[in-house]
């Protein structure tokens, strides 16, 4: 089987067609959906709670299963991909960090390449590695316990086991979400950076569209499990649609806000 | 004379009865284990199928111990007057504080973790090795620690359909109306009863830290 990170045909890391996902209960969470994320591109999925953005995250690494529609990775309809090696050719950040907590730091960052079975030393230097890249000098958070963290350290851990593998695709589902504004705003610049650095083809989730404009390349706006359109962020602000407006407005309102405190 | 000379006199035959006694614990805990563990990891998922089970087992620990035995007796096979009989109504009762706690242990595993564990590439099986038992460990030796507790309890009760172990002295004294003989079984019991508790509290407590 061709690896995760042989060159796509098409440019495209993924590709949803005609993607349908249904609760066994009835309702759609995702209805439709089309939508190719291009290599090496930081894709935003923006929309209110219950849009379906996380829906459609989970159904690119599978943690659901498509009711109708494939979703193509790296060129590759899903449903060829073993499971396992494809999850762990795409790195995945939730917004809990979903660290495990009975594990320390390095060995949390190591997860991936013990599991791919590197050797020893490789994954030592390769923790060693992932730590500096997110700002962690690693002999002072390498031994430490996720309890020992900060928000904002859980996350960049979490974004340190995510990388670790060097897997060509990263979704990040809210990964700054519940951090306090002030190191939101850090790690949001600290991530941008990093991102163009990379290259890495990233699918991000956010409903906060500051968050949007700011980290995307290209944003698709979702609302009630549909697609309403892509947009590069220049665009995003001077489009017609209702709900781009509706959060284009939300920006103004928030800005508002904090002049009247 | 005192208890403990009474004890002290008669110690070689409260040493073989204590033994009696920890090897009736010993032997139904493990079964109850061997049974309890692996089922409690199968019903995680299987919720219907958990009430039933946790239900069943629920009813057999209401079931006084003195009618448990009793109603084992006339089973062909395991039944019969002995240590074999106890040891069946011993295990279970240790069965539901093992399945439930086992249940409620892997179930309450914080649901992010699980997830990353999952997206990041883990097989069902190292998710369950590697990060849901080490999480719920402390829930099920809580589990465990109550039920030998309980076991160690209801053990001296087993002597009165023969099984031996420390309730031979209680039953001999009540018969004879001596509370030295009485002692003699009580005190050991309860010794055994808070040393096991306070050993596995301990356990549980150095598994819960790391």
């Amino acid at each position: 089987m061709a690896p995760l990170d042989a060159p796509p045909q098409n440019g495209c890391a993924i590709e949803c067609r005609t993607v349908t996902y249904r609760l066994p209960t009835g309702p759609a969470l995702v209805s439709d959906l089309n939508l190719q994320v291009n290599t090496g591109e930081t894709l935003v999925l923006l929309g209110r709670s219950g849009s379906g953005k996380t829906t459609t995250l989970k159904l690119m690494n599978r943690l659901l299963e498509p009711s109708s529609g494939e979703i193509f990775v790296a060129g590759r309809p899903g449903s060829v991909w073993d499971l396992i090696q494809l999850r762990r050719g795409i790195g995945y950040v939730i917004q809990d960090a979903g660290l495990f907590p009975h594990w320390s730091v390095e060995r949390n960052v190591a997860l991936v390449p013990h599991l791919e079975r590197w050797p020893e030393d490789k994954v030592r230097a390769r923790v060693a590695e992932m730590l500096e890249l997110v700002g962690l000098a690693p002999g002072q958070f390498a031994a430490r316990r996720p309890a020992e963290l900060s928000g904002g350290q859980k996350q960049r851990v979490g974004v340190a086991r995510a990388l670790a593998a060097d897997p060509p695709i990263l979704l990040m589902d809210e990964p700054f979400g519940a951090l306090d504004p002030v190191t939101r705003a850090d790690l949001q610049k600290e991530f941008r950076a990093l991102a163009s650095r990379l290259q890495k083809t990233i699918v991000f989730v956010t409903h906060d569209v500051r968050e949007a404009l700011y980290l995307g390349t290209r944003i698709a706006l979702l609302a009630e499990g549909r697609l309403l359109g892509t947009y590069l962020p220049e665009e995003f602000l001077a489009t017609s649609e209702p709900e781009a407006r509706a959060f284009a407005a939300s920006l103004h309102l928030g800005a508002g806000n904090q002049e009247v405190r | 004379m005192n208890w403990y000379d009474f004890l002290l006199r008669n110690r070689s035959e409260v040493l073989e009865r204590s033994v009696e006694h920890v090897g009736l614990v010993a032997a139904s805990m493990a079964i109850a284990l061997v049974i309890g563990l692996p089922l409690g990891i199968a019903l995680v998922r299987r919720l219907t199928l958990q009430r039933w089970v946790l239900g069943a087992a629920n009813v057999v620990q209401t079931i006084p111990s003195l009618a448990l035995f009793g109603f084992l007796i006339p089973v062909p096979w395991i039944g019969g007057v002995g240590a074999s009989t106890a040891i069946v109504a011993l295990a279970l009762y240790a069965l539901l504080p093992i399945l439930r706690n086992t249940c409620t242990g892997i179930a309450g595993v914080d649901p992010a973790v699980i997830e990353s564990a999952r997206g990041m590439g883990m097989t069902p099986r190292q998710v369950l090795w590697q990060v849901q038992l080490p999480l719920a460990a402390p829930v099920m030796l809580a589990g465990i620690r109550v039920a030998t507790v309980i076991s160690i309890g209801v053990t001296t009760i087993a002597a009165a359909i023969g099984a031996g172990g420390l309730g031979v002295f209680i039953f001999r004294g009540v018969a004879m109306v001596n509370n030295q003989v009485i002692l003699a079984g009580a005190i050991p019991a309860a010794l055994l009863a808070i040393v096991a508790d306070f050993g596995l509290g301990a356990i549980q407590r150095s598994v819960a830290k790391r």
